[in-house]
């Protein structure tokens, strides 16, 4: 379908070309010549602006995002070419009643995730009344058995979540993946914002944009909230691998709107069980450290032996109450891409609740009838690796070619746990300025749940998009952008 | 503060200083070169390289091309680029513990002076590269002072900014009294310039250029900022509140280095160093590398051990 933008204003033929719908649902518009109702006053400004200025706009907003050092390191060169995150200048907007709806979703999911977190790693009921196999839950590559009957602070498991929204061509918001280890990205909500407010800050005027800018305050009561008893004036601290990581930037960021020291591993000493770091005055005690290293590399005593990012004696630290981590180890059982097609099980065997917010429908290639099913319409489906995130180790079978698809059903029979496999889902489209037009891309959502004493969700997220034309793929190692996410007050 | 963090910090401010001390020089040298006197183009050169690469000194440098190379040589330890680079590295390891203000100046710098790409015969454009590096300088000390907490954070960019200053500096005098016998006016408006001293020099001493009152000014003058007492008693500053703020440390061998160091230039006349100036100029850069020492000992890199007797 070929939409004509409405050319008859002064200087808009050029940048509201043509605007090519497929079929998906479509963000700004939802028939010829008609925005929707929240996308009026953006859409008001394009038919005013002419590519000129939208390029001299884009081009402010790259300066500001390279002079703030928001860039990331191209490998595979000497000289470190540095990039820009690739973002878009057009935000995408979310009604008050579609939010709203989100967050009531986003909470259920997250307390029924949570709970199911601490019942795999103590008593196992879920798995004895039979709701979910063990069988799956402990194949899970990142089940980590060291975690059984470890009480966690507050019985938390899952402090900072990602979960990835899509929204299928019917307009509604489906749960795509969970992110419990250390979903990254929300740095680039809140420098995206900072950047839209300078350029569009009459547009912001006009649409009365929730704030978002308390996220970083949030994430720090949040994190304090875990501090082990006793300790009233507990130190958090940042970890990060250190900055050859590609999410360093973020680290820095979060750690500098905290307050809170950023560490490495090799600034950590663990001392009778407590952990101290080290500092010019001497070693300081450390109470929560919200780590942004994968459970694999925090402690080369228990995990990856040949670690030198986390630091040797940290687990038990850990196991003796006297230090938090954020998130806890282990929650990567509970987004494992074969246990997402057990929530709504889940959700219901915890809560006695449907679910709010529906996820896609997952076929398990370990059961042998959906595995035969699947396997003779690959060219229908999206085959996914159950433990990777990032957009790695993922068939799309309308975009592959037979060469892929005959290698993907060969790694699905030799490991069929490890393979899980969803009908191919138009993601919603998003108007994007792109070589100065205006065209539509696909878009997905990722809000930022934070789980301490309650749980707290800022009006928006990270909207991932994929700039390649009709790609699906959304992630910033495949060629994903971001775009600034806008909730609108009620 | 981490140690790792104070660390970067002094890493950073030595960088900066050491591309800041090498356009100066830069800039002297170059406008000395364009007038006819008793040293020779390619003398005056050695002379730039000893001060300011003393280990590519040794080789022979080829003075057509010591310009591009104390400025840009992608191998050499010691050129601008590189320094801007290092400082540039060591900033990004602690962006949480600087101002916004301070990475976004000194990124933007990095990127600038990259981007000439700078080709062997070039001289015009090394030399941008030096006029943006000495503003860049000047600006960065400003938004450093005026963005930041004066605090341990602080005092360590201190330190690392004068502890480099002072060894340049001793570094630089060692090299132009070595051939003073033979050097003319010009030679020693070049050397004040190199220390943005020419002006403030003929403030306090008048025009008359005499190599003694040179010395001193540049030696032991505790008012200007590129003078090597006024470099150490920073440090001593820097050192005392840091020692403050540590209670439990014990901090008294700093202590004394930096007070043994402070008074051979606090309690000395020009008189009675100048017959054996070089050994007096190479007894500071060995104390000031003692200290360099004895600071990482005690504040960066301690054993466990000692911090849990405290």
């Amino acid at each position: 379908m070929i939409i004509e933008a409405d050319t008859s204003d002064r200087g808009s033929a050029e940048i509201v070309q043509p605007y090519e719908l497929n079929g998906a649902y479509d963000e700004m518009f939802f028939s010829v010549d008609h925005p929707r109702k929240q996308y009026r006053p953006l859409h008001n400004l394009l038919q005013n602006l002419g590519p000129d200025e939208l390029r001299r706009s884009k081009q402010e907003a790259d300066q500001s995002f390279f002079n703030q050092g928001i860039t990331f390191t191209v490998y595979g060169n000497d000289k470190g070419t540095e990039r820009i995150f690739p973002h878009d200048l057009l935000p995408r907007i979310i009604t008050a009643a579609e939010w709203e709806k989100i967050e009531r979703g986003l909470k259920q999911r997250i307390t029924a995730l949570n709970l199911f977190l601490k019942d795999v790693y103590h008593e196992g009921k879920i798995i004895a009344d039979g709701v979910v196999p063990g069988s799956i839950i402990y194949t899970c590559k990142h089940y980590r058995r060291e975690m059984r009957g470890i009480k966690v602070p507050r019985d938390v498991y899952v402090t900072v979540v990602g979960t990835d929204l899509i929204r299928n061509p019917e307009g509604n918001f489906v749960v795509l993946e969970d992110n419990l280890r250390v979903p990254s990205g929300v740095s680039y909500m809140l420098t995206s914002r900072r950047v839209m407010k300078q350029i569009f800050p009459s547009l912001f005027q006009k649409c009365r944009v929730r704030p978002i800018e308390h996220y970083s305050q949030a994430l720090l009561s949040t994190l304090r909230s875990l501090a082990p008893e006793g300790r009233s004036e507990p130190t958090v601290v940042l970890l990060t691998p250190g900055s050859y990581n590609s999410a360093y930037f973020e680290h820095t960021y979060l750690a500098r709107q905290m307050g809170i020291e950023l560490v490495e591993g090799r600034d950590l000493v663990v001392h009778d069980n407590v952990v101290y770091m080290r500092t010019t005055f001497g070693l300081q005690r450390v109470d929560v450290i919200y780590r942004r290293i994968d459970d694999d590399y925090l402690d080369p005593l228990v995990f990856e032996h040949g670690s030198s990012l986390g630091a040797v004696g940290l687990f038990n630290a850990y196991r003796a109450g006297n230090v938090a981590l954020a998130n806890a180890l282990g929650t990567g059982v509970a987004d494992d891409k074969a246990i997402y097609a057990y929530v709504p099980k889940i959700i219901k065997y915890y809560l006695d609740q449907d679910p709010i917010l529906e996820g896609v429908e997952t076929l398990l290639m370990s059961d042998p009838g959906q595995r035969d099913h699947v396997c003779q319409r690959l060219d229908e489906y999206v085959v996914k690796a159950v433990g990777e995130s990032g957009g790695y180790g993922m068939l799309i079978g309308p975009h592959s070619t037979e060469q892929e698809r005959a290698e993907f059903r060969e790694k699905i029979l030799a490991q069929p746990r490890n393979y899980i496999a969803q009908p191919t889902i138009n993601l919603s489209t998003a108007p994007c300025f792109v070589d100065g037009g205006i065209e539509p891309r696909h878009v997905d959502l990722r809000p930022y749940v934070l789980y301490g004493e309650q749980i707290t969700i800022v009006p928006g997220g990270l909207t991932r998009v994929a700039l390649r034309k009709g790609s699906l793929v959304v992630n910033s190692s495949q060629g994903g952008g971001s775009k600034d996410t806008w909730v609108l007050q009620s | 503060m981490l140690s790792r963090v104070a660390d970067s910090l002094y890493w950073m401010s030595r960088y900066f200083e050491r591309a800041d001390n090498a356009s100066r020089v830069l800039k002297a040298t170059y406008g000395l070169i364009l007038n006819p006197a008793k040293f020779s183009t390619e003398e005056r050169w050695f002379r730039a390289v000893l001060s300011l690469a003393p280990g590519a000194a040794a080789g022979n440098v080829d003075p057509q091309r010591a310009l591009f190379l104390l400025v840009a040589d992608p191998e050499g330890a010691f050129s601008i680029v590189k320094c801007i680079g290092g400082a540039r590295e060591n900033a990004r390891q602690v962006r949480e513990a600087i101002s916004s203000d301070m990475w976004e100046h000194l990124n933007r710098l990095f990127h600038e002076v990259n981007g000439f790409e700078l080709q062997p015969d070039d001289d015009a454009a090394a030399m941008r590269v030096v006029s943006l590096v000495r503003e860049g300088s000047y600006r960065f000390s400003g938004i450093t002072g005026a963005t930041m907490n004066h605090d341990e954070a602080w005092h360590f960019i201190q330190l690392g900014k004068y502890i480099e200053r002072a060894c340049n500096l001793c570094v630089l005098l060692d090299a132009y009294f070595a051939v003073d016998k033979h050097a003319d006016d010009l030679d020693w408006v070049g050397l004040l310039s190199s220390c943005a001293a020419f002006e403030a020099y003929c403030k306090a001493c008048t025009a008359e250029l005499k190599p003694d009152r040179i010395a001193n000014f540049l030696l032991l003058k505790p008012e200007f900022p590129y003078s090597v007492r006024y470099s150490l008693d920073r440090m001593h500053e820097a050192l005392t509140s840091i020692s403050n703020l540590s209670l439990s440390r014990r901090t008294e061998k700093v202590e004394r280095l930096i007070g043994r160091l402070r008074s051979m230039v606090a309690y000395v006349q020009v008189g009675e160093i100048i017959a054996g100036l070089h050994q007096y100029l190479v007894r500071i850069i060995e104390q000031c590398r003692e200290l360099h020492s004895a600071v990482h000992e005690v504040y960066i890199d301690y054993p466990i051990e000692v911090a849990f007797e405290n």
